[in-house]
């Protein structure tokens, strides 16, 4: 049944005999060895000197809290983003050392510092890491924190689910990085070209890493899907109907409709390629009736549109954003939702474009490029409606605001490059060139761009204190410089004929562009200090920046404004009941900012469970053992997986209730800490009172205090 | 736009918290997210049906699809899982009425059924694997494998969430998560058998002829 593999083989080790060829002689592969060792035992050694494993088991590990699942989504992103982005580095350096046949070479390479082969793993690691497991879970993140609060849900549909996908996207990542150091990545792009990755072509585990850590991580995914969904049908807020849903909410919804119905098709590419290089079926294989472009197919069939499941919450943020710092409702809500739907539909229509020089007939590649400049319209949509909301609105300009607009700017370059991209004439051109990098970068830095305005946007909340300004803008600006100059010398390369994968660049006409680029990437990485000085300060300063009101904007809209910041774990102490579509400034206009309600309820909460760290600590077994085909150890863990949840679905005991009485006490505890840091004791607010301290500066007069 | 509205309102007698717990419908929620999940599995069968069309004609010379494929020896799976649905619907009238024994024996027999199915199975394949029509063999046998051993898989995972709520509503009753989890598991049953009629029908017929 299984194939024969080059190698040896055992049935307790698997394929680890590999490793004994393998001399660790890479300095590089070795710094970051280093770092990551160094870096987890001074972890390790910080967690124990302040005496934090308890608190780490008990308040992260192990819990269920939205808020906390949504902050370590981020964590593991950002983490995996300054993964991948070290892998861009090595991708620019290499480039601009190799260029020209009398570029040295030094640690084995003909040209540059990467042998072809290492230089491929960098790249598909790069791409497949910033796509999925960066991009994804940071955005994830911020669904998961933010669209609870957001439709005044008290809590999400299933949190112990959503725990699990948490923690299989870990795997996901740990996977990754156990590739680094134990054996080798896909060298076949993050696309996983076929028959590149079949077994005679690639015979390591590279691709074997690589599938396994997409596969498991999109099934993370995929149970993140159902969860927000289910949580945006069903745990809505009295008054939350769906004309009042916050537009950030609708964007999670598109967002993971596509999710639910994608990823699954992934699933089937990646399983298909799995039994081809397991027990040797023929679906993507050259010969015996396989067909490689079908892999190509229904890899595009889900990277399509999970290209749109990570814009479209960005746009959710822009949409946030923008009318808060207009001070001015968004302009053109419904055609915003119809955009945001409309782009989830139109984006499952369009695979086809990725290989129009596939030779497909005229026919279809006609019907597919007039299905891609369909997108434009609603996307265009959008960007007028960005707009109007700003004109005539009272701008400001914070950190969140910048970003915002820098992100206008990218997506407006970036979707006339897209445009340029979908007509086949031009595509016959450019396709497989740095121009095509140039452009899917410039969608994926809009992403970036909006995501650190939500970052800046939604910190105060979540954390209950500001972020430096100052070094925000710092950031800013450097990652604009940054961008600008890795990204325009991009796009003319690639008019200029540059293909993308090039170790060795033979044009030495080349250089000074690639150059411009060092020069870029440089920038960026001072942005990365910047950003890292940005949070060390401000959580130094935490007390001085402490936000003392609910909504840290003084202009905020939607309902997470509403609640304490940071909110108390059970979100709102009693459920709001919703007026208005933007129901945080309906309240304020109205004078009803005080956050306290006549009398308080039992509330009903889920418990912490260390079932899904359990399910993901065997799933990474799992997979480790089919990377390397140990499949005791695969079976024993499968077995374990099942065992594990058929014990759990024995619990009964799984939730609690905190007393009303337990609320009250909570409640007053966060209002009168809020009074005293206003320095306002005496206007306390307790027992119904006009909450002073919650009333904001931007208030019109008739604020209940004056009444 | 209504979002600015301007109409007067008198802060001392609007709503603005939800004092009645309404203790949001447990069962309803769980479903969702069932169908939900179904979505998911469906687009996988999706995919899977879509490369059958690129599949069914690539022989490579060896077997061709009607040396391989019986639409007749198919019937008799399809007679099991069918009534195995059957039966586990009269489980779910008699989880209305209430009654225990009813449903752990609808849900017994229908796990009898599904078993049965499994084994009709087994033995097809394994006697196209005693002829040499294995999955290495070509594109066309690969995807045949895979497709009918998918839904197989599904199948067996059905029958141990099957055997598990056996067990849980002899010792448990129908508490509200025994009855959500019935409800769901009708869903992925009834899923399946639907499943079946596509494979039934675009690989077995539509291969046979
Ligand atoms: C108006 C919207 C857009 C249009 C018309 C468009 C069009 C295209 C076309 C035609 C290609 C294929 C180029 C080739 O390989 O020859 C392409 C590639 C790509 N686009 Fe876009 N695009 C749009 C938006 C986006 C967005 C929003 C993203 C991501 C968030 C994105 C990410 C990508 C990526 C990742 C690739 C290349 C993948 C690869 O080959 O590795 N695009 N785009
Ligand atoms: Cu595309």
């Amino acid at each position: 049944m299984l194939v024969d593999l080059q190698g040896p083989w055992s049935p307790i080790f698997g394929r680890l005999g590999l490793l004994l060829d393998v001399h660790y002689n890479n300095p590089v592969i070795f710094f970051a060895f280093q770092l990551v060792v160094v870096g987890g035992a001074l972890l390790a050694f910080w967690l124990t000197c302040t005496n934090r494993w308890k608190w780490l088991w008990k308040d992260w590990l192990t819990t269920v809290d939205h808020k906390k699942l949504g902050i370590m989504y981020i964590l593991v992103g950002l983490v995996m983003m300054f993964r991948g982005f070290s892998d861009a580095i090595m991708i620019r350096t290499q480039q601009a050392m190799a260029v020209g046949p009398d570029s040295p070479g030094i640690l084995g390479a003909a040209h540059g510092y990467l042998p072809p082969y290492h230089f491929d793993q960098v790249f598909t690691a790069h791409g497949m890491i910033m796509i999925l497991l960066a991009v994804t879970p940071i955005l994830v993140g911020f669904m998961n924190i933010i669209m609870p609060i957001q439709i005044g849900a008290r809590d999400m549909a299933y949190p112990y689910l959503n725990a699990l996908g948490l923690w299989l996207t870990v795997v996901a990542a740990a996977l990754v990085m156990i590739a680094l150091f134990v054996g080798d990545f896909s060298h076949a792009g993050w696309v996983g070209l076929t028959p590149l990755t079949e077994l005679p072509y690639s015979p390591g585990v590279g691709v074997d890493y690589y599938i396994w850590s997409i596969q498991l991580g999109s099934i993370g995914t995929t149970l993140g899907a159902v969860n927000l969904i289910a949580t945006i049908i069903k745990m809505r807020a009295p008054g939350m109907t769906w004309g009042r849903l916050p537009i950030f909410t609708w964007t999670t919804l598109a967002s993971n409709i596509i999710a639910l119905t994608s990823f699954p098709v992934l699933g089937v590419a990646l399983g298909l390629l799995t039994f081809d290089r397991y027990v040797g079926t023929h679906f993507f294989t050259a010969d015996l009736g396989g067909n490689l472009m079908m892999y190509t197919n229904l890899f595009w069939i889900w990277g399509h549109p999970e290209v749109y499941f990570v814009v479209i919450p960005a746009f959710g943020f822009l949409s946030e954003i923008i009318p808060t710092f207009s001070e001015k409702p968004l302009f053109g809500y419904i055609t915003m939702v119809l955009a945001s739907m409309a782009i989830a539909l139109v984006s499952w229509t369009v695979w086809l474009h990725h290989f129009f020089t596939m030779g497909a007939s005229p026919g279809v590649n006609s019907y597919f490029s007039i299905a891609t400049m369909l997108v434009g319209i609603p996307t265009g949509v959008k960007v007028f409606n960005w707009a109007f909301t700003m004109y005539r609105g009272r701008l400001r300009f914070p950190t969140p605001m910048l970003w915002a607009l820098g992100s206008l700017f990218l997506l407006i370059t970036g979707g006339m490059t897209g445009m340029m991209l979908s007509v086949p004439a031009i595509n016959y051109l450019v396709h497989n060139s740095v121009f095509v990098i140039a452009h899917f970068h410039n969608m994926f830095l809009l992403i970036a761009y909006a995501s650190f305005g939500a970052v800046a946007f939604w910190w105060p909340k979540v954390f209950g204190f500001r972020l430096d300004e100052k070094l925000g803008k710092l950031f800013f600006w450097l990652f604009t410089a940054g961008t600008l100059l890795v990204f325009i010398p991009m796009y003319t390369l690639g008019f200029m004929g540059m293909t993308r994968r090039l170790d060795y660049v033979a044009h030495t006409s080349w250089q000074p562009l690639l150059l411009l680029e060092m020069l870029g990437i440089a920038l960026y990485t001072l942005s990365v200090l910047a950003f890292v000085a940005q949070l060390a300060v401000s959580i130094r300063d935490r007390e001085k920046n402490r936000v003392t009101g609910s909504d840290a904007w003084e202009t905020s809209r939607s309902v997470e404004w509403m609640t304490h910041t940071p909110p108390p774990f059970y979100n709102f102490a009693v459920t709001p009941v919703i007026h208005d579509r933007d129901e945080w400034a309906w309240r304020r206009e109205h004078g009803l900012t005080s956050l306290v309600p006549d009398r308080y309820l039992d509330i009903h909460m889920p418990k912490n469970t260390a079932v899904p760290l359990i399910i993901g600590m065997l799933t990474l077994f799992f997979g480790f053992a089919m990377v390397w085909r140990i499949w005791w150890l695969a079976a024993a863990s499968l077995i374990a997986i099942i065992v594990v949840m058929i014990i759990r679905s024995f619990d009964k005991d799984t939730d609690y209730i905190i007393p009303a009485a337990e609320v009250e006490k909570m409640e007053q505890e966060i209002l009168s800490r809020a009074a005293g840091a206003t320095g306002d004791t005496a206007d306390a607010p307790i027992g119904g009172g006009a909450g002073g301290a919650y009333a904001s500066r931007h208030a019109p007069s008739q604020s209940r205090k004056d009444t | 736009m209504s979002s600015h509205a301007t109409a007067p309102v008198d802060p001392n007698n609007v709503v603005l918290w939800d004092y009645e717990d309404h203790g949001h419908d447990f069962i309803g929620t769980r479903s969702i997210g069932f169908w939900l999940y179904m979505m998911s599995d469906a687009m996988i069968f999706a995919g899977l049906f879509a490369a059958h069309g690129v599949y069914v004609h690539n022989f490579a010379g060896s077997f061709t699809a009607n040396e391989v494929i019986h639409p007749i020896n198919a019937l008799w799976p399809t007679l099991f899982i069918f009534t195995s649905v059957l039966i586990y619907g009269f489980g779910m009238v008699a989880l209305k009425k209430g009654s225990r024994s009813g449903v752990i024996n609808a849900l017994l027999l229908s796990f009898i059924l599904g078993v049965g199915f499994l084994l009709m199975e087994y033995r097809e394949f394994s006697e196209l694997a005693a002829m040499g029509a294995v999955p290495q063999v070509s594109g066309f046998l690969s995807d045949f494998w895979v497709i009918v051993l998918t839904h197989a898989a599904h199948v067996f995972f059905g029958l141990i969430w099957m055997a598990v709520m056996i067990v849980q509503i002899m010792t448990n009753g129908f508490t509200q998560n025994n009855v959500y989890r019935l409800i769901n598991l009708k869903l992925f049953w009834h899923f399946q058998a639907i499943i079946w009629v596509c494979v039934f029908t675009f690989v077995y017929l539509m291969g046979g002829i």
